[in-house]
């Protein structure tokens, strides 16, 4: 059984209560960090912890912090960035859902350490639920004494909010949230400034993920140095990866970053392979962003080494060959599922999520969206495949924000490896329709590997 | 010099203010060497950024880091640093990149120009005379939106807009209270009013000569003639509201329209009053200084071109003459 | 863009006020602007939906321009510039719960309502329509119905029948 350090008490009824949630060891990371540490104190741990930022980019959370400016009289804010939308991600409302309390532990502990006095926590707004659980779980620790005025007899004040967002992916780019938190329209700011030096109105600002807020507890708790010996290498600690898809037990689990991808599809203690005892066909490991990876280039590397689910491990191959952690959503598909059909959908994710600021992708993503629906329903044509990689390049790298690359990688992968597939849709435009094209012969450039049954 | 940094952009080093942006860095320099810009406006602030025409590479990041930049940045909001390095015109990957922008922003653009009173000083109609293919690899129906009067001197023609924020940033800033604005999201956004209200200001006029394409124009001077057949004359008057600086625009006797006066890089000098713009339209209303200056690539003829000579940083540099084959030959012929 | 005739006056119940005052307390001095999302959620939530003249008020309370509003309401999907039904059924488009039937799920309701995607039965009590990720892809097909964004995950046709029964009956 691998170690649990988020959801260690996951299965305790009324964890999400304060009196619970206490009883079980809750806020010792405060009395901890705002009584015997000091803030700079509390960044050294988690610079020594090597965690990573958990809401896709990967970017160690300990440097990002100390990059904070800290000019005399300025005050100094602390996002927390919960407007989790990528699709394949939930991790972040099953942990607010169910253990509210550790993301706000994490918020005044990650708020010492920056010197921040007013924190907010930015939640998409479609989780009303979820802000509900917030706001109820501060007014349970404000009673308590965790909040407010003088917590704990330390001096320290800090007042957190909950902010619902009004339906925008966007909003999960840094930037964008801030925009949106100073009550304005979702588009990303062009960097530099970075947040770190004019953030929130101006002044400097760290926006952190859901996850990495509440993985600096157990890192307070144990020590940096502890929470590094989990993992392998540079992805230290335990991850919340969302499994969805056509898997047996699709949910949320905590991992220790290392685990092979192949355990973690097919043991019954993750996600007991994939549904209806079929074969799978595909995944997409780190959310709808990151590159597609045939069933075989999932489970194992070019070199035929296992592949992990670790940053690196994902990663090896760069994108020929690999993908990326992303957010940790891995979304499973078997063998009747449509490449081509999930491309399209995808490509009309970014098209409605384009804040329209920029224009490569204001106008390539809804160009990809058009052509890929062309070739979905048979009337496609075979020059649309290499149209399709042309107008992905011309928007990967050339926009203000990533969204631009998260809405070609999709695209470009999926033909890099599926080409035959896209090129069976142009073929048969009758017979795609109402047939799949099953597993058949992709995944360059392994040569066709031994097909991974359900067990 | 010590509080300069050095900057060189294609081959061709120059000093700037700490705080310079290349693109302004290259305008220093000036020639073929600027990059475009559509969205970017000096006197706006807050601009750019958005359109990615003015894209260029940093092969140097700086004296201290030489590392390149690994994407290619918009060099309206990419600031110098001492001993950067960029390449423009000089890198293949740019001029694809930039082609690609200009594809890109062409794909629902409806190609009216015939009909446009904007065509003949249009930026995007020589960008897409640069950089543009022959052909469109759009095969869809393109986005259309109604045409709407904003006030009664002002028509938006939002099928042919780019998006450029410009007229957002020029009601903001220059007149007291915006009234229209962004709305919607991704390709659907639009500039409108929401309601059916009108632009009601004294510097609202503005709003026509900072807009890059023919999706603002002056309803006064809509159809009356084709921008290449009038003759631009420089006059001024003491106007109480504004500096009363503009450009006359002739065809014969009679003053067709009146604008800001721009310079080479089709920014406004100072911007300028409704009444200045939109009443004041008799000779007699202004006193003549002299013909606009007009570079010699312009469809629009005042009958004097002045700079047929390129610049003498392109004639010293053998991979900026190449670039510029076409200008050197046309000198040679004159 | 709307004639300026559609708009009916409306007025903010002294509640609705009283909610706008303890959200904008949360944002330092000057930044009420900040308070626009969550204002907006609240007087849709009393509303039904945000017409020309709500989004004036609330531009007048919290002291910023008209556009300001409408550029913010148009720019993020939550908010309905248009009547709705009573009940919105907002169905998960997004692949992982394609991946598990959530096409058949909006087909169904489509068939059920009797009407299309966006627009509101004749007894005024439904619309629906697919919107984008709503991040609970392991337990799809996923809808939420607004104004508290209550979730009903792992749908088939005879829960979302049983749903619909519910909400009528209710």
């Amino acid at each position: 059984m691998a170690r649990k350090l988020l959801l260690e008490h996951i299965n305790v009824p009324g964890i999400n209560t304060f009196d619970v949630y206490r009883e079980k060891g809750g806020y010792r990371a405060v009395e901890k960090a705002l009584k015997t540490l000091s803030p700079d104190e509390v960044v050294e741990e988690v610079k020594k912890s090597g965690l990573r930022g958990r809401g896709g980019a990967g970017f160690p959370t300990g440097m990002k912090w100390s990059f904070l400016a800290k000019p005399e009289g300025v005050p100094r804010y602390l996002v927390c960035n919960a407007d989790e939308s990528e699709p394949g991600t939930f991790k972040d409302r099953f942990l607010m859902t169910h253990i509210p309390h550790a993301l706000i532990e994490g918020m005044i502990v990650s708020s010492y350490a920056l010197g921040a006095n007013t924190s907010y926590i930015y939640v998409r707004g479609e989780m009303m639920p979820q802000i509900r659980i917030l706001e109820r779980a501060i007014a349970e620790a404000k009673s308590a004494g965790f909040l407010g005025q003088n917590i704990l007899g330390t001096g320290y004040n800090l007042e957190l909010y909950v902010q619902p967002g009004g339906g925008a992916y966007i909003c999960g780019e840094e930037t964008a949230l801030l925009e949106s938190l100073e009550g304005k329209r979702g588009n990303p700011r062009i960097k530099p400034p970075f947040p770190a030096i004019a953030g929130l109105y101006g002044c400097p600002t760290v926006v952190n993920n859901v996850e990495s807020i509440a993985a600096t507890v157990p890192i307070i708790n144990d020590g940096g140095e502890e929470y590094a010996k989990i993992g392998i290498g540079r992805s230290t600690g335990t991850k919340l990866i969302s499994a969805s898809g056509n898997l047996v037990r699709p949910g949320v689990y905590e991992i220790e970053l290392g685990l092979s991808v192949e355990e973690f599809i097919y043991s019954d203690e993750y996600c007991g392979g994939i549904a209806n005892g079929k074969r799978l066909k595909a995944t997409v490991a780190g959310g709808s962003s990151v590159p597609i990876l045939p069933a075989n280039l999932t489970l194992k590397l070019a070199s035929g080494e296992p592949r992990l689910m670790s940053y690196e491990s994902l990663s090896e191959g760069g994108f020929a060959t690999g993908t990326m952690l992303g957010s940790g959503g891995f979304i499973a598909f078997d063998e009747d599922q449509c490449i081509v059909r999930n491309t399209w959908n995808f490509a009309r994710f970014y098209h409605h999520e384009s804040c329209g600021q920029c224009s490569p992708c204001r106008e390539g993503t809804g160009w990809m969206e058009k052509v890929l629906h062309r070739i979905e329903y048979g009337h496609g044509k075979m020059s649309d495949i290499d149209l399709l990689v042309d107008v992905s390049r011309k928007i990967e790298g050339n926009t203000i924000c990533p969204l631009g690359d998260a809405a070609a990688w999709p695209v470009a992968s999926a033909i890099r490896h599926f080409r035959d597939e896209f090129e069976w849709h142009v073929k048969e435009p009758v017979k795609c329709l109402d047939t799949n094209y099953g597993l058949a012969n992709y995944a360059e450039p392994i040569a066709k590997a031994e097909v991974t049954t359900g067990n | 010099m010590s509080d300069k940094v050095k900057v060189t952009i294609d081959g061709i080093t120059v000093e700037v203010a700490p705080g310079t942006t290349i693109l302004n860095a290259a305008r220093q320099i000036g020639g073929d060497i600027v990059p475009p810009a559509m969205c970017y406006y000096s006197k706006l602030q807050g601009s750019g950024g958005k359109c990615r025409t003015c894209i260029v590479k940093v092969s140097k990041g700086s004296e201290k880091d030489p590392r390149p930049m690994p994407k290619l940045v918009a060099s309206c909001r990419t600031t110098v640093m001492d001993g950067m390095e960029v390449l423009n015109i000089t890198s293949p990957e740019v001029i694809e990149a930039r082609n690609g922008v200009v594809e890109i922003l062409l794909i629902n653009h409806p190609l009216d120009c015939p009909v446009c009173d904007q065509a003949g000083e249009c930026d995007l109609q020589n960008l897409g005379y640069e950089h543009g293919l022959q052909k469109t690899r759009y095969e869809f129906e393109r986005r259309t939106f109604e045409r709407i009067d904003i006030g009664d001197k002002i028509q938006l023609h939002m099928n042919r807009c780019i998006l450029c924020y410009r007229c957002v940033f020029t009601a903001d800033q220059i007149t007291n209270k915006r009234v229209h604005g962004i709305l919607n999201r991704g390709d659907h956004s639009e500039i409108s009013t929401y309601i059916h209200t009108a632009i009601d200001n004294d510097f609202s006029g503005n709003v026509i000569d900072v807009c890059p394409v023919g999706a603002l124009t002056d309803k006064t001077f809509r159809f009356k003639n084709r921008v290449w057949f009038t003759k631009p004359i420089d006059a001024h008057r003491d106007c109480p509201t504004c500096s009363g600086k503009v450009t006359l625009w002739y065809k014969g006797e009679d003053v067709l329209r009146v604008t800001a006066r721009k310079d080479i890089y089709g920014e406004v000098e100072e911007f300028i009053c409704n009444t200045c713009r939109f009443d004041k339209k008799k000779t007699s209303d202004w006193v003549i200084e002299h013909p606009t200056h007009i570079s010699d690539a312009s469809v629009i003829s005042s009958n004097h071109y002045e700079t047929l000579k390129p610049l003498p940083v392109i004639q010293n540099n053998p991979v900026l003459q190449e670039a510029n084959r076409k200008e050197l030959e046309k000198t040679v012929k004159f | 863009m709307l004639r300026v005739e559609e708009q009916q006056p409306v007025e903010f119940s002294s509640a609705l006020i009283a909610r706008f005052d303890e959200i904008v307390k949360r944002y330092p001095e000057g930044k009420q602007k900040s308070a626009l999302l969550p204002v907006l959620h609240e007087t849709q939530a009393e509303l039904g939906w945000l017409s020309t003249s709500a989004m004036d008020k609330v531009a007048e309370y919290l002291d910023i321009l008209p556009i300001e509003v409408y550029e913010v309401a148009s720019f993020y999907t939550m908010y309905f510039l248009k009547p709705q039904g009573k009940y919105v059924l907002e169905v998960c488009r997004t692949g992982p719960c394609c991946l598990v039937g959530a096409e058949r799920i909006m087909k169904h309701i489509e068939d059920r309502l009797g009407v299309k995607e966006g627009e509101v039965t004749e007894d005024g009590l439904f619309s629906w329509r697919g919107v984008e990720c709503l991040a609970a892809c392991g337990y799809g097909p996923v809808l939420q119905i607004g104004p508290e964004y209550t979730f009903y995950e792992n749908l088939n046709e005879q829960s979302v029948d049983q749903l619909i029964e519910d909400l009528r009956r209710k």
